[in-house]
This record gives C-alpha cells, sequence and structure tokens, in this order.
C-alpha cells in the first residue's frame, strides 16, 4: 500500500448500493466494494433502500422526502457516500437539496450530505485520484454515457480513463453515445412503446460500433439496453463498468442464465 | 377559439407516429440540427457567458414585466402605430378580425407567427370568408396539406420531397401538369412565383414577432426567406401578433440575445433577415403600412409571473430543445397533439390548455436533460416538467394504478428494516424463476417493458442480505 492509499485508509466509504444493483444485480455491489477497498477506503452498507428518484420523478414529493431523510440519517456516519450509479448518486447529490428547498433545517442537512456524495467512477478519479486499476477483460467495448451521469454530474473522462487501464480491452467509439437510451425509470413502462423505439435506435448504434460488448455505469440503462439486445438476438455482452473494473467480467452478463444454470 | 388539441390520446398519437413510414422517413432531418448548432457554439468562445446575459436579460424583463409593457406601447403610439391587449385567444382574433372589417381585407398574407397558430388565427379568418396565406415556405407547404406546424422553426419538417411535389402539382392546378418539378430549387421557383402576386394583392399582412423593443417601440423579426419583409412592407395594414413575454428592454439586449438565437436554432451565426419595424409608413419613407397595429397576447403567461413556470417565459423559440430530444426524434411534432411540441411543449402545452389536458407531455420524458443543456435561455425543461407532475399528483390527475404503485413502494422504501424482509423472498423467487434463459420474456404489470424488451432475472440473494451475511453484522 503507498502512503497516498494509507493516508485514504482512514476514509469512511459509505456504499450506496442503489436498489436496481440490491435486487436485481448485487454483484455490481460487490464490484464497487472490491474498487474502493483496493482505493485504500472502508466501505459501509448501512441498512438502505431507495434514493426516492421514482416517487420524486412521479410527483410524490412528500414521499420522496420521507425516503430522502431516511437515506441522510442512514449514511450519518460516512466521510463519502458513493453509488455505482450517476443517476441516483444525481439524485443525492442535485435533488436532495432541491427536495428540501421549503424547509431551511433541512435544507442545510441536505446540502452537507449532497456534499458527500459520489458515482463510483468519478469518486475514483476526481476524490482518489486512481489512475491505474489491475483488471482484464478480453474484448472490444463501446461506452454509453448514462443521462444523469453525464449531464448532472459531468461524467465522461472517468469510466473511459479507468477502462483504458483495462487489460485486454479495447474501447471503440460508439456513435450517439450521449443520447438517451430510453429507459427513464417509470417512463419505460408508462410509455413503453416510446422507450422501446427509442432503445431500438440505440441498440443500432451499438451493433454498429462493432463492440461486443456494452458498458454503462446505470443498472436501469443497462438492464433497458440489454432487454433489448436480447429480445433481438444480438449477442453483445452487457456489463457495468465497476464489474469490468473489478475484474469480474467473467460473471454472466446482464441477463444471461447463470453458468450452471446455462449447462 | 384556440385549436383542439389531442394531446389527452398521447399514447395512441406516438403508436400511430411510430408507424408511419413516412413520417419516419422524414424524422431524421431534425437531427441534422445538432451538429450545426454545436459547431456555431464552438466557434463563439463567448456563447455560454452569452446564455447567461441572455437569461439574466429576460429575468430582468419578466420582473418589470408592467413597466416594460408600458413603456413600449408609449413608443408605439409615439410612432403612429396601435397597440392591443388581448387577455385570451378569442380577444385576439376578435382585434383582428376587426381591423380585417374595418379595411375589408379579402387577403391577409402572414409571416410565419406560432402564436397565430396558437389562437387558431387562419381558420377563424377563413370562416369570415378571409384568405389567409402563408407566405413562410415550410407554412405554405403545410396550409396546402391543410395540417399544422410539427416544429416550431421548421414547420414542415415531417414532409418530404416528394410529398411537397404532389402538393404543388395537386394545388397549382393553372401550371403545366408536364412541368419539371424534381429539384428543390424548381419546387421554390414556383412557390416564390405564387407567393410574389399574393404579396402584392394583399390587404393586411401579418407577422409574429421576436422581440418588441420597449426603448424604441419597434418590432423585430428574425427569417431567413424574405417573406416576412415582403408581407409586413407592402400591404397597407401591418399586424404584428405576439405575446407580451417578447417585450425585451433596449436594442443592445436583443443584439444580444440575437447572438444565442440562430446558433441554438439553426447553426447560423445570424439568420438572413434580421427586420426592425417601428410604426407605420411616415412621410418621406419610400414604403411600408398606412397602419401598423401590435396585438399582445396575455393566454394565461402573466398568470405565471412570480411563479416557477415564470422561468418558461424566457423561451425565444429557437427549437434547440426539440431539436435534441429523443423522444421528438422518435415521434415528431404532430403526436404532441398541440401547438407547441418537444420539451417547450411539454412544459408550455399544460400551462396554456390545462394540466388535465395537456398532463401526458410533461410525463413522457426521460429527463435525459439534454434539452436544458442545449437551451439558451438555461430554462430547466425537465425540473418545470416535474412541477407539473407534480400538481398532477397534488390534484389526484396521476392514474390511480401508478399512484398506488408509487405509494405502496414509498411505504416500503422509508421502512428499511420491513423493506429487506419484503424485497428478499420476492427476488429469491424471481431468481429461481428466471433461472435458466436469465432474463423473462413477460412479467406482470410491465407489459410497457416486456413487450419489446426482455428483463434480467434478479441474480438471487439482494446484495444487502449477502453483505450482511459476509460481514457478520446483526443489523
Amino acid at each position: 500500500m503507498s502512503d497516498s492509499q494509507a493516508a485514504q485508509a482512514q476514509l469512511r466509504v459509505g456504499l450506496f448500493v442503489t436498489c436496481l444493483v440490491d435486487l436485481i444485480r448485487p454483484s455490481v455491489g460487490f464490484a464497487a466494494v472490491k474498487l474502493l477497498e483496493d482505493a485504500g477506503c472502508a466501505v459501509i452498507a448501512p441498512r438502505q433502500t431507495c434514493c426516492g428518484q421514482p416517487a420524486y420523478n412521479s410527483g410524490d414529493r412528500a414521499d420522496a422526502q420521507a425516503i430522502a431523510r431516511r437515506t441522510i440519517e442512514s449514511f450519518a456516519g460516512c466521510d463519502y457516500v458513493v453509488a455505482p450509479s450517476g443517476s441516483c448518486a444525481g439524485m443525492l447529490a442535485r435533488h436532495y437539496p432541491e427536495l428540501f428547498s421549503e424547509e431551511p433545517d433541512m435544507a442545510i442537512k441536505a446540502a452537507a450530505f449532497a456534499a458527500k456524495c459520489c458515482e463510483l467512477t468519478s469518486f475514483l478519479v476526481d476524490r482518489l485520484g486512481v489512475t491505474k486499476i489491475s483488471a482484464r477483460y478480453a474484448g472490444v467495448a463501446a461506452y454509453h454515457d448514462s443521462c444523469s451521469g453525464l449531464r448532472e454530474l459531468g461524467i465522461r473522462d472517468q469510466p473511459r480513463k479507468l477502462l483504458a487501464g483495462v487489460e485486454g480491452l479495447r474501447l471503440v467509439d460508439l456513435e450517439e453515445s450521449d443520447v438517451c437510451c430510453g429507459f427513464g425509470g417509470t417512463f419505460a413502462i408508462k410509455y413503453g412503446e416510446l422507450s422501446d423505439a427509442i432503445v431500438a435506435r440505440k441498440c443500432d448504434k451499438i451493433l454498429a460500433s462493432g463492440a461486443d460488448t456494452l458498458i454503462a455505469g446505470d443498472l436501469g440503462c443497462l438492464m433497458n439496453m440489454a432487454g433489448k439486445l436480447q429480445r433481438q438476438g444480438r449477442a453483445v455482452k452487457v456489463r457495468h463498468v465497476a464489474e469490468v473494473l473489478a475484474g469480474m467480467g467473467d460473471e454472466p452478463a446482464i441477463g444471461e442464465p447463470a453458468a450452471e444454470a446455462a449447462k | 377559439m384556440s385549436v383542439a388539441a389531442t394531446t389527452p390520446r398521447f399514447k395512441a398519437n406516438v403508436h400511430e407516429a411510430l408507424h408511419d413510414l413516412r413520417l419516419q422517413g422524414a424524422l431524421p432531418h431534425a437531427r441534422n440540427f445538432i451538429g450545426r448548432r454545436a459547431d456555431a457554439a464552438a466557434r463563439l468562445p463567448e456563447f455560454d457567458a452569452l446564455r447567461d446575459s441572455a437569461r439574466a436579460i429576460k429575468d430582468h424583463t419578466l420582473a418589470h414585466l408592467d413597466l416594460y409593457l408600458e413603456a413600449y406601447e408609449k413608443k408605439v403610439v409615439e410612432a403612429g402605430g396601435h397597440v392591443h391587449y388581448a387577455r385570451d385567444s378569442d380577444e385576439a382574433v376578435a382585434v383582428i378580425l376587426g381591423i380585417c372589417k374595418a379595411r375589408d381585407a379579402k387577403v391577409v398574407t402572414k409571416g410565419k407567427s406560432m402564436i397565430s397558430e396558437e389562437i387558431g388565427l387562419n381558420a377563424a379568418l377563413e370562416r369570415e370568408g378571409i384568405n389567409a396565406v402563408e407566405t413562410d415556405l415550410g407554412e405554405y407547404v403545410i396550409q396546402l396539406r391543410g395540417e399544422a406546424p410539427s416544429h416550431i422553426i421548421a414547420p414542415a419538417i415531417h414532409v418530404s420531397r416528394d410529398d411537397i411535389e404532389a402538393d404543388f402539382r395537386r394545388a397549382h392546378r393553372d401550371l403545366a401538369p408536364d412541368r419539371d418539378l424534381s429539384q428543390p430549387e424548381q419546387l421554390l421557383g414556383e412557390a416564390r412565383a405564387i407567393l410574389r402576386d399574393r404579396f402584392l394583392s394583399a390587404d393586411i399582412g401579418l407577422t409574429g414577432a421576436n422581440f418588441l423593443v420597449a426603448e424604441t417601440g419597434t418590432s423585430i423579426i428574425v427569417t431567413n426567406e424574405g417573406n416576412g419583409d415582403l408581407t409586413q412592407i407592402l400591404p397597407k395594414v401591418h399586424v404584428v401578433l405576439a405575446s407580451l413575454e417578447k417585450i425585451t428592454p433596449t436594442l443592445n439586449d436583443v443584439a444580444q440575445i440575437l447572438r444565442v438565437l440562430a446558433r441554438s436554432a439553426t447553426g447560423q451565426d445570424m439568420s438572413v433577415y434580421t427586420t426592425l419595424s417601428t410604426g407605420p409608413r411616415r412621410p418621406g419613407d419610400p414604403d411600408g403600412p398606412e397602419e401598423y397595429h401590435v396585438v399582445l397576447l396575455d393566454n394565461g403567461r402573466s398568470a405565471t409571473l412570480g411563479g416557477p413556470f415564470a422561468e418558461m417565459l424566457r423561451c425565444i423559440r429557437c427549437g434547440a430543445c426539440m431539436n435534441h430530444c429523443p423522444v421528438y426524434h422518435a415521434v415528431g411534432g404532430h403526436a404532441y397533439g398541440w401547438v407547441y411540441p418537444g420539451p417547450m411543449g411539454a412544459v408550455l402545452t399544460p400551462l396554456l390548455i390545462g394540466v388535465a389536458e395537456g398532463g401526458n407531455l410533461p410525463n413522457a420524458s426521460t429527463f435525459c436533460g439534454r434539452c436544458e443543456a442545449v437551451c439558451p435561455m438555461r430554462i430547466p425543461l425537465p425540473k418545470l416538467m416535474r412541477i407539473w407532475r407534480e400538481r398532477e399528483f397534488a390534484r389526484g390527475l396521476t392514474s390511480p394504478f401508478a399512484r398506488a404503485a408509487i405509494r405502496l413502494w414509498a411505504f416500503f422504501a422509508s421502512r428499511p428494516t420491513l423493506y429487506g424482509l419484503a424485497v428478499e423472498p420476492a427476488m429469491r423467487l424471481l431468481a429461481r424463476i428466471g433461472r435458466r434463459r436469465g432474463r423473462f420474456a413477460w412479467l406482470p404489470f410491465a407489459g410497457g417493458w416486456t413487450r419489446g424488451r426482455d428483463f434480467p432475472a434478479p441474480q438471487g440473494a439482494t446484495f444487502q442480505s449477502r453483505w450482511r451475511a459476509k460481514s457478520g453484522a446483526t443489523r
């Protein structure tokens, strides 16, 4: 362990797992834990649920506030709160303060909490200065920029910088990588036909890139793109950036059966 | 009377649009604006600073709109013009019909005006036997087709060249049937020749306005075809129809906003024509109308001042938001079902026709945020759409099923222990069912998703239960 890592060993990082990772793909959470621990952080994962974004974006402000209060409380003892998702991190870091704009006491707490919140790859690169990770992945990958991470938190170069250090991985350009995949949370179900048309175009671009693997930093978008690619019968593997960076790229990809089940 | 909305049947509109092959063939044109805007912005180092400045100018104006409206009116009257205030569409139509009747007008030529669409002016004029002639090429094409604009700056963006040729052959029956119309220039030449006659025979010319300048009483239009100039200079009467947020304090302010307008819209540094009109023709002027009227439409806008939606009144109608919108790209403008499409329409439509009718639009967004990122006036469009969703939720307009689902989810999500107990067995069960394929082709209550996409099966136990098992934590 280097000196700088030793200094960072003091950092107590709360992992905000995100509800989708917690429920659907826990391996992304463990990948995040590995990356944070490798960078010298002490990781805790307090009991948690969801950031409240589905309620917030459905116009249910009161419930979103109730969930936000719980979340802020749960992570009280952490130096940082890190999420393997730009969308959830954006909710914590950008929207929590807004959520309490009419409650000055809570607004102050929410702002202090928001300042501690970070998306995983930007935390590693921007806050910890990680330049190299040791992982291998054999494949040609395209990277999709999920909207909230890109536009609310400025995440674009950080995951690419880290992926550049993965041995065996070649990153190719994805045309319109900054265009929405059509997920949009409850939008994907409420306006399913529209959502499906948007992701169909995204899949065309992914196929045109020639990549055999699609990587992104948000499980919601990944599930949407994986679901469409698989319905179309495409062989492209879809993976979360944390899994690739943590060297867990040989796990079954999103939407694929577990190895022993496939036999 | 304003135009009837099909916004309540937005989902059916979407379905039709997605299956309309002609429309789908034309829609990619809207994406052409993206690269042009990006290049134009990149060429101007102070572009973002200008956006801040433009926002500040509009915010200041809106905070003092009463003063600037009075100052503007005074200047228009001093220049010999008339100002008419219209509270709603009906009043605006009545004022314009009054001006037409006083002149016994038979033909009204029109420059491009979205406010004229908002108040349903063409239909009202036709009902009175007055021939309204759109002179913007795109507007002319859709008028021939009996359609509404599908884009606020490129009204016929949904129409292909072949369709225009067919429309021209159908409408211009006096011309030789065997004429060659295979080139866009030939179509343009034909429209120009026909419109030239209309310009000369019009009794009244009606234009919109991009700016109304309080300092001088000037109305300003920004165009690329020059049709607006012929519309407002040749007839004896010029009517300017605009909504009241077009007021801008000074010409200097206008100059700043102009620098972001065309760049955001088409990627041009400036539009081809920027035309200023101040009052009617003065003695000694070589040309100009004998009468100059300004019809200022409110239609609910003043009621938004001081509230969150006042930010929408900064909009300068550049169209950048729709040019960058994945929803607009997928279905085009008509699916939105009323006058204003795209993200700006999603905020403005409920404001103008009510959220009960317009509520689909602010919901039909992924909140990708690209619209806000390119808006020259920095209007927080996703935030404003979210406020509409909050108002719907508060008023019980959200669908009962969606409401119940969100509230049930929120009940558990704000009680972590209970949540853990509830989700753990559910995920284990789903994982068991989905184990062999790794995904589901169908899930209950998620038909909107699974109709076109698979849904990944969970891996099994949740992260939190695995984590606690691993770290031996008891909580």
